[in-house]
């Protein structure tokens, strides 16, 4: 059975979905990110779904799901690329996806789980402060 | 009924130029041609398709032959000339009385054509079922045009008044104008959607200024953009609540639960305060503009 790729950037985990999900692949996904997120403790998720045509109510469960594995594992969700008939399809099945963050495109969604990381070092006393602020 | 009286359809072969020519001179004195939405020669062919259609419908008693080819034809040709017609503005009672004014000559040519009193009476009697069966049918082509042209300018309305505004980079507008039905927070939800992802939006303005009132269901129906705005990764922000329908929303206990501001400009300011940009008035304005965007890196902040 074939897998979806999950590339670790720094701090950030990415998975692009290529391919048409299915239920098992979807399964599939959950586990390996989570297997994952433990083993680089990675502190942000990022989604791509920019090339899915159809999302069901079952995968955008699974999104939900994965924010919510993510956020026990201190990592943070952001899904990018959502198209437009998909996020309508979404709303109109009742899954606002409350718990995930969203972004446009992978840029801005990279640099919403950059920010995160930058406030944590700050927290942390590792940076004095923001470059931009 | 005597045997030397033709038929109907006999009657109105052989009377058929004199028949035209009633017919015509009666819609020319009705005023069919004074506006001039139609020509003399187009209402002639007009009239002279109908006749020969007519002919072609009529069974040998007089009455009409509902599954002949002839009849279909009829009809067919009657629904284009009352559908042109609603179409070139003609009144129903203008576009009625293109059939209607066609009894007066039927009946001078039975009277000619006729000599015993009860075929004669049995004739108009037929003849004016006919026509008034053909009438009816011409009104009802007509208000079917006219619901046709009314459906498509509703149509059109709808995707009119839901236009998507960029008014800085990666900040949209959505001026809302006229009630939010399921039907319009479609619309407006694609068009909104898919400016998003045309000019990379990062904040979305919905304002509901042109909005009557708010009901219950109006305001599921903004929750579920601001829903779907969120999920393609843009925020909403929700302007333009006045004052009534703000007490009528508390009232009812309607809850958006989103970012609101009284009006477009405060929501616009909150919008490039996210962005990080500011507009700020300049002290001398050199050729003669008052005040200049600067971004604070500009700026040096």
């Amino acid at each position: 059975m074939d897998r979806i790729p999950i590339l670790k950037l720094g701090d950030a985990l990415l998975v692009t979905i290529q391919v048409d999900m299915h239920d098992r692949l979807a399964m599939a996904l959950e586990e390996d990110l989570t297997a994952k997120i433990a083993a680089t403790h990675a502190r942000g998720v990022l989604i791509d779904i920019s090339a899915l045509e159809i999302v069901d109510s079952f995968i955008g469960r699974m999104l939900d799901n994965i924010a919510a594995v993510s956020r026990v594992l201190d990592a943070e969700t952001v899904v990018v690329g959502m198209r437009p008939a998909v996020a309508i399809t979404l709303v109109e099945l009742g899954l606002s996806l409350a718990g995930v963050k969203t972004a446009l495109n992978v840029e801005r969604g990279m640099t919403l789980i950059e920010d995160r990381i930058h406030a944590d070092a700050v927290d942390r006393g590792d940076l004095d402060d923001r470059p931009d602020e | 009924m005597p045997n030397n009286d033709k038929s109907l359809a006999d009657l109105l072969a052989t009377h058929e130029h004199e028949i035209l020519q009633e017919w015509q001179g009666l819609l020319k004195a009705s005023g069919a041609l004074q506006t001039g939405r139609i020509k003399e020669s187009e209402l002639a062919t007009q009239c002279r398709n109908f006749i020969s259609q007519l002919r072609g419908a009529l069974r040998p008693d007089g009455s009409l032959d509902k599954s002949s080819d002839g009849y279909a034809s009829l009809k067919s040709m009657l629904g284009e000339v009352s559908r042109s017609r609603a179409i070139q503005g003609f009144t129903p009672s203008e576009t009625a009385s293109f059939v209607f004014s066609l009894k007066q000559p039927l009946f001078n040519a039975i009277d000619k054509g006729t000599r015993a009193a009860d075929a004669k009476a049995s004739y108009i009697w037929q003849t004016s079922l006919l026509v008034d069966e053909l009438g009816l049918y011409t009104i009802e082509a007509y208000a079917k045009t006219r619901e046709d042209i009314i459906a498509r300018q509703t149509r059109e309305i709808a995707e009119l008044s839901t236009p998507v505004v960029k008014l800085w980079e990666g900040v949209l507008a959505l001026p809302v104008i006229g009630t939010l039905d399921s039907e319009r927070t479609q619309t407006v939800m694609e068009n909104l959607l898919q400016s998003i992802v045309e000019q990379s939006a990062e904040i979305a303005i919905i304002d509901i200024t042109g909005v009557p009132t708010v009901d219950t269901l109006t305001a599921q129906h903004l929750l579920k953009t601001v829903a779907a705005a969120r999920l393609m990764g843009a925020d909403c922000i929700i302007s333009g609540i006045r004052p009534q329908i703000a007490q009528t929303m508390v009232h009812l206990g309607v809850e958006l639960n989103v970012v609101s501001k009284a009006n477009l400009a405060d929501a616009f300011a909150l919008a490039l305060h996210r962005l990080k940009k500011a507009i700020v008035s300049v002290k001398q304005a050199p050729s003669g503009r008052q005040s200049r965007y600067v971004s604070p890196e500009d700026r040096g902040v």
